[in-house]
């Protein structure tokens, strides 16, 4: 009886010091965090893709306490609701932004850019692309060996067996950059999705003079500057023999696309042209077959229909 | 006999056309001039489209410190200035010529006498060199002016001159060597002379014995110049294996170079062209060009202009053959696979290598066995079984930690490799990040 007694006194008091000391430590060496950045990091996506140009959620959740200001900061996975939560943490104002989308910017497929070489290395696009210039005569565009794909932690781009060029997922996609980030060659670009999900862009990064731009792929932008005259909103430049459509300013009236030779500017998601315009198209004979392959696209009506449903 | 210390491998030599003197070849109808055919700034153009040049004009400015003036090498009328595939397999600017006669610059000393006497100063001697827009000629380019210019706080101690050609089927430097000995050997005195130094070593390996006996023989009359053989092992044609075999120091880790050890080293080949810029004020615009391949039909050696098309010289060795699987600018160790047959002979193109597709095909990687054959075989003593996985798992700190900037991309990892894993492409692909990521350090200082 003694010795359990003993037992239970002596390990009680130990106990009882132990706990003496760690409640003194833990007063002592307490380090203040805010509670809200706890509470903004359980309103996150907690995917920790970087995609905000922070270290994971928390790292984001810490940098939007201390800033005081959510201007500039954007959780392209959430989103604008998501950052209206972190607002109504802090007690204050979201910024507005608009959700954005990967885009592809090459459309060198294997129709369009025929094979020039072969390329037997291993098969990632740094790799390559610090070899040579690439098994087609672009030595701007799509490499194909999808470090894009790998790069992607929510497998919303994939390539195309066909085509050999990678495709997003526009429901997947969440713009965090992780795949431009991978792409040695800067081809996939983050873009508002634009209204209705519909935008224009220029498929190509080719710099190459015309001339040798159009003998490597049939689908490169050749700067002619067509499109930079007839853009009723100053939205497009020309700088390298390449054009480029400012999101900012682009009102997506697809004049542009109806005028490219090339066909290298894209109307994404629009749904197929009406017969008026394809009567306007067949007034122009140059520009009447551009109107069809657009038309045909498979996609463009059908991710289309859901939404205006 | 003498050889750096570690690792090293001993690929066949193949060395075809050894025993082919050198032709001249031919001129081509339009030269290519690519601005950068060195290691630093692209060159500046100074001719526009219709300026009227001579062999030996110069058309292209150095664009920097580091970096190299380009000299027309035929005679006619400036084409246009636009672009051309190169070496490298990118579109660069380039200067394109379309040949009209051989009508050359008359400040060039044309006669085949041998000049000896030299009374210039050694500042001279590196002003000349770099007026002649010469560049190393093993391949890696650096221009030679820099290289004699030591940075404040070092002191060159020796010349060594890389007579190695440890590539195998290249034979331009051996047979360079038997051809032109005495100027080769005048080319090594100035350059001792405009580094300052009283001593010169001339690293050859063992297994050209005719070079080895005419460049000792001559070397005798030529005050400091001593030729050593070198046991046969690749990569001794590397700068550090050099130096390591020769004078038995080693170069430590980047960024120190070989002047931190004394060592001047400079190819044959430059020596030669030294010799041509300083005693016949002729600038670097020919060069020996070993063309060769076991299905080749006339494997040989030619002096070539620059800007003339590969193509060109591959039909005067007989033709492309109908097996070709690769064509390689350079030698099959380091060199690179052409995108095409047009690319132009460049101030670093030594050879032109034809594989056909059997000897071309990559054979298909297996998995790692853990044998360490590439640890052994590295000559810079680092993992490249380590450093290929960390890079491809692209954990830049760790292939920082493991030196991965000392890997001089000899290739003798991949070539050792039981399982035929592609070490390399990942080591150089590691070797990229890693310095980019030193660079924005060292700016961010």
């Amino acid at each position: 009886m003694d010795l359990i007694l003993i037992a239970v006194v002596s390990l009680g008091a130990i106990g009882l010091i132990a706990a003496i000391i760690l409640y003194a430590a833990s007063k002592k060496f307490a380090v203040y965090e805010d509670p809200r950045i706890a509470q903004v990091a359980e309103v996150l996506p907690q995917a920790n893709c970087g995609g905000c140009g922070f270290p994971g959620c928390s790292g984001f959740a810490a940098a939007c306490v201390k800033a005081g200001s959510l201007e500039g900061k954007l959780c392209p996975v959430g989103g604008q609701p998501t950052m209206v939560k972190v607002a109504a943490i802090l007690g204050l104002e979201a910024a507005a932004s608009e959700p954005k989308v990967a885009v592809v910017r090459c459309n060198g497929t294997c129709a369009n850019r025929p094979l020039v070489t072969q390329y037997d290395g291993v098969r990632s696009c740094v790799i390559a692309n610090s070899t040579y210039g690439g098994e087609t005569g672009c030595t701007f565009g799509c490499l194909g060996c999808g470090d894009c794909v790998a790069a992607c932690k929510f497998d919303a781009i994939h390539m195309n067996p066909e085509t050999g060029l990678p495709e997003v997922d526009e429901d997947k996609c969440t713009a965090c950059g992780a795949c431009g980030k991978a792409c040695p060659r800067g081809i996939i670009e983050i873009r508002p999705k634009g209204k209705n999900n519909r935008r224009v862009y220029v498929q190509c990064v080719n710099k190459d003079k015309g001339a040798v731009a159009r003998k490597s792929c049939s689908a490169a932008c050749i700067g002619c500057g067509k499109c930079v005259k007839v853009c009723p909103f100053e939205a497009i430049t020309l700088a390298n023999n390449l054009a480029y459509i400012d999101p900012a300013k682009c009102k997506s009236c697809r004049k542009c696309e109806m005028e490219c030779p090339q066909q290298a500017i894209i109307a994404k998601n629009f749904p197929p042209r009406k017969p008026k315009a394809e009567g306007e198209a067949a007034a122009k004979p140059a520009t009447a077959p551009k109107a069809a392959p657009v038309a045909a696209k498979p996609e463009a009506p059908a991710q289309a229909a859901p939404k205006e449903a | 006999m003498k050889t750096f210390r570690i690792g090293g491998v001993h690929p066949a030599e193949n060395k075809l056309s050894a025993g082919k003197a050198i032709e001249t070849l031919a001129l081509p109808k339009q030269a290519v001039f690519p601005l950068s055919q060195h290691i630093g700034a692209p060159a500046t153009p100074i001719v526009k489209k219709g300026d009227v040049v001579k062999v030996g004009t110069k058309i292209a400015e150095a664009g920097g410190f580091v970096s190299a003036a380009i000299f027309s090498s035929v005679s006619g009328k400036v084409n246009k200035v636009d672009s051309v595939i190169d070496a490298s397999g990118y579109r660069k600017p380039a200067i394109f010529i379309d040949v009209d006669g051989d009508e050359w610059e008359e400040s060039i000393d044309r006669s085949a006498d041998l000049v000896k006497e030299c009374t210039l100063t050694p500042e001279e001697i590196v002003a000349k060199v770099k007026n002649a827009g010469v560049v190393g000629m093993g391949g890696a380019c650096f221009p030679t002016h820099v290289k004699l210019m030591p940075p404040p706080g070092c002191k060159a101690e020796c010349v060594i001159i890389n007579a190695v050609e440890c590539e195998p089927y290249l034979t331009a430097d051996h047979r360079l060597m038997l051809e032109k000995p005495d100027q080769i050997l005048v080319g090594v005195s100035l350059l001792m002379k405009a580094a300052k130094v009283t001593k010169g070593y001339i690293g050859i390996e063992n297994n050209k014995p005719d070079a080895i006996r005419l460049m000792t023989e001559k070397a005798a009359a030529y005050a400091g110049i001593e030729v050593v053989p070198l046991q046969v092992k690749y990569p001794q044609g590397g700068e550090k294996q050099l130096i390591d075999a020769v004078i038995g120091r080693q170069v430590p880790a980047p960024p120190a170079i070989p002047i931190n050890v004394g060592a001047v080293v400079q190819n044959v080949g430059t020596a030669y062209a030294v010799y041509e810029a300083v005693m016949k004020n002729k600038p670097l615009f020919e060069r020996v060009v070993t063309v060769t391949g076991k299905s080749l039909k006339n494997p040989s050696n030619f002096l070539t202009r620059m800007g003339t098309p590969m193509s060109q010289l591959i039909d005067a060795a007989g033709g492309l053959p109908e097996d070709t699987g690769k064509v390689i600018g350079g030698g099959p160790m380091m060199g690179k696979a052409l995108v095409n047959t047009e690319v132009p002979i460049c101030k670093g193109s030594s050879g032109v290598l034809i594989m056909n597709d059997k000897e071309a095909k990559r054979a298909e990687p297996q998995p790692c066995i853990r044998c360490a054959k590439c640890v052994s075989a590295c000559p810079m003593g680092l993992e490249p079984y380590l450093l290929a996985t960390c890079s491809s798992l692209q954990d830049w700190e760790r292939v920082e930690k493991e030196m991965i900037m000392s890997c001089i991309e000899c290739g003798s990892c991949q070539f050792t490799c039981p399982s035929h894993r592609p070490m390399l492409d990942y080591i150089r692909m590691g070797k990229g990040k890693v310095g980019g990521i030193i660079r924005a350090r060292n700016a961010k200082k």
